[in-house]
C-alpha cells in the first residue's frame, strides 16, 4: 500500500491532545511558584509531607482492601463460569456484563439510596426491630462502592485464563493422587496467575485513582489521591502540587501496567 | 449438593450486582419521593424530568457530543489504522503504544492534562473542548477495532485492485473500506458508548456552565437523592442496553463471517 500520509492527522491529534497535555502537567509540576520560569522539585517534596502521605496511604489501603475483596469474591465466580456448560456460559457472562452498562455514576448513586439512614436497607432492618445503622459516608461504603463497580474487572481476566486451562492437566493431577484442594493450590491457581495479575491491576488502578466514589459514598470525609488532585485544580488552584500528584499517579500506574503487560505478553487480552 | 452451592453463590453475586439497579429503576416509578417505601406506580418523575430544562439540555449535549465525537473518531481512527497497519518495526510498536496511552492513563490525569492545555491555549471551555476531549479518548477504541480487521485482509488485495485498474483512492474506498467496515462500526459504537458514559474527563474539560448528563447527575447526587435522577438513569440504561445489543449482534455476525 501507499505512503503514510494517512497517519499525519492522527499523529498531529495525538501529539496535540495527548502528549502535549501530559508534558504541560509535567511542566507545571516543576514550575516554581511566584512567576518566572525557574524550575523546582518543591511540589514533589510536598507530596511527602505527613498530611499528604496519609492521603496516599489511605487511597492505597482502601484500594487494596477492595482489590482483595474482589479477588476473594471474584475468583470463585470465574471458576464457576469457566466450568459451566458452553450454552449457559454465554448467558451467564451477559448477565454479568449488563450491570456494567449502567452508567458508572449511576451505580454509585444507586448505593447512596440503599445505604442512607432512611434507605431501604435500614427500612428492612426496621421490620426486624433493628435500629437504623449509619452506613453511608463510612469507609465501608467507599470500599463497597469500589467492589461493586470493579468486581467484573477481576472476574473476566481470571475467567479468560481458566477457560483456556487444559482439562487434562486436572485429570493428571487427580490421577497422580492430588485431592481437590491440592489440585487447586498446585495446578489451577498457579496457572491462572496471569489472569489474577491483570484482574488485580484492573481493579486496583481505577480504585486508587477514583474521586467520585469517595465523594458520593464517603461524603467527602475520605480524601483520596483523586480528591486531593481535584481540589488542587478546582478549589485551591495549586496547579504545581496538583500536577506533581498527577505525575506521580501516572508513573505508578503506567509502570505497573507495563510490568503486568510484560509478564502477560503471551496472554491475550480479556474481554472488553 | 456442591453444584447447588455453586449455583447459590452465583445467584448471590448476581443479586449483589442487580439489586441496586433494580431498586433504582423501580423507584423511578414511585409515586412519592420516598426512597424506602413504595407508594404506587406513577410516571410523575418522568414528566418532571421532561419539563426540567437543565436536564434536557444536558441530555441534548450528551447525545450531540457522543454523535459528533464518535463520527470524527471513526473517520480519523480508520484512516490512522490503515496508516499504522502499513508501518513496520519500532515505528508501528511506538504508535500502537501511544494509541493505548489515553486508555491506560488514569481518567483524572487525562481530564486534568486536557484542562491545562485548554487553559494554556486560552481555548474557551465548553461544547467544543468537550468534543475534542471525547474524540481523543474515542480514537484508540476505533484504531483497536479496525486494526484486527485489516490484519485479516489478504495482503495482496490492494495490489490486485491496482492491477485491475483501480486508482489508489478507488482501491481504498471500494475494496478495503467495505471489508473493514464492521470494525469501523464497532469502533464507532464503542467510542459512542464511552462518550455517553464519561464523567471524569468531561468534568474537568467543561466550562461556562455547559453540562453533559453525567455532570448534571453528579451535581444533583452531591445535593442528595432525587427521583428525577432515577428516571433519567433508567432511560439511559435502557438506551445503553439497546446500543450494546447492537454491538453484540455485530460482533457475533462478524465472527461468524470468518
Amino acid at each position: 500500500m501507499r505512503r503514510n500520509w494517512s497517519l499525519y492527522p492522527y499523529i498531529l491529534w495525538m501529539v496535540l491532545f495527548t502528549i502535549v497535555p501530559i508534558l504541560l502537567v509535567l511542566y507545571y509540576s516543576l514550575l516554581a511558584d511566584g512567576g518566572g520560569f525557574s524550575l523546582t522539585l518543591s511540589h514533589y517534596a510536598r507530596v511527602f509531607e505527613p498530611l499528604y502521605l496519609a492521603v496516599i496511604w489511605r487511597s492505597i489501603l482502601l484500594a487494596l482492601v477492595s482489590t482483595v475483596i474482589c479477588l476473594l469474591l471474584g475468583y470463585p465466580v470465574a471458576m464457576i463460569l469457566a466450568a459451566s456448560p458452553a450454552k449457559q456460559q454465554f448467558s451467564l457472562i451477559v448477565l454479568f456484563v449488563v450491570p456494567m452498562w449502567m452508567n458508572f455514576l449511576a451505580r454509585t448513586y444507586a448505593w447512596m439510596s440503599l445505604l442512607e439512614t432512611n434507605g431501604i436497607i435500614n427500612t428492612v432492618l426496621g421490620f426486624f426491630g433493628i435500629e437504623p445503622l449509619s452506613m453511608l459516608y463510612t469507609s465501608g461504603a467507599v470500599v463497597l462502592g469500589m467492589v461493586y463497580n470493579y468486581l467484573p474487572f477481576m472476574v473476566f481476566p481470571i475467567f479468560t485464563v481458566l477457560r483456556k486451562l487444559d482439562p487434562s492437566l486436572l485429570e493428571a493431577a487427580e490421577d497422580l493422587g492430588a485431592n481437590p484442594l491440592k489440585t487447586f493450590m498446585k495446578v489451577i491457581f498457579p496457572l491462572s496467575l496471569p489472569g489474577v495479575l491483570s484482574g488485580i491491576t484492573m481493579v486496583f488502578m481505577p480504585a486508587v485513582t477514583t474521586f467520585v466514589i469517595s465523594q458520593l459514598l464517603g461524603g467527602g470525609q475520605f480524601t483520596l489521591i483523586g480528591n486531593l488532585i481535584q481540589q488542587q485544580y478546582l478549589r485551591t488552584y495549586d496547579w504545581g502540587f496538583g500536577s506533581s500528584l498527577s505525575i506521580i499517579l501516572m508513573v505508578i500506574i503506567l509502570l505497573s501496567m507495563g510490568l503486568i503487560s510484560r509478564s502477560n505478553a503471551y496472554e491475550e487480552g480479556g474481554i472488553l | 449438593m456442591k453444584a447447588a452451592m455453586k449455583k447459590a453463590y452465583l445467584w448471590l453475586i448476581f443479586l449483589f450486582l442487580y439489586a441496586p439497579i433494580l431498586v433504582l429503576v423501580l423507584f423511578s416509578f414511585n409515586a412519592s419521593k420516598s426512597r424506602a417505601s413504595w407508594e404506587g406506580f406513577s410516571l410523575k418523575w418522568y414528566i418532571e424530568l421532561f419539563q426540567d430544562r437543565a436536564i434536557m439540555t444536558a441530555l441534548g449535549n450528551t447525545v450531540l457530543i457522543a454523535v459528533v465525537s464518535a463520527l470524527a473518531a471513526a473517520v480519523v481512527g480508520t484512516i490512522a489504522a490503515i496508516g499504522i497497519y502499513n508501518l513496520k518495526g519500532w515505528r508501528k510498536n511506538f504508535i500502537i503504544n501511544v494509541t493505548y496511552l489515553p486508555i491506560l492513563n488514569p481518567d483524572i490525569v487525562t481530564g486534568i492534562s486536557m484542562m491545562i492545555l485548554f487553559i494554556a491555549l486560552s481555548f474557551p471551555r465548553g461544547l467544543t473542548s468537550l468534543i475534542i476531549a471525547h474524540i481523543t479518548f474515542g480514537l484508540p477504541y476505533v484504531v483497536i477495532s479496525v486494526l484486527p480487521k485489516l490484519a485479516q485482509l489478504d495482503p495482496q488485495i490492494f495490489d490486485a485492485a491496482l492491477d485491475l485498474g483501480a486508482t489508489p483512492r478507488e482501491a481504498y474506498t471500494k475494496v478495503i473500506l467495505p471489508q473493514i467496515l464492521p470494525g469501523v462500526f464497532t469502533g464507532f459504537l464503542l467510542a459512542f458508548t464511552m462518550s455517553v458514559d464519561d464523567f471524569v474527563v468531561s468534568f474537568f474539560v467543561t466550562g461556562n456552565g455547559v453540562e453533559n448528563l453525567a455532570i448534571s447527575i453528579y451535581s444533583m447526587a452531591r445535593r442528595g437523592i432525587n427521583p428525577k435522577i432515577n428516571a433519567v438513569l433508567t432511560l439511559l440504561f435502557a438506551a445503553v442496553i439497546a446500543m450494546m445489543y447492537l454491538i453484540q449482534r455485530r460482533l457475533r455476525k462478524s465472527t461468524a463471517d470468518i
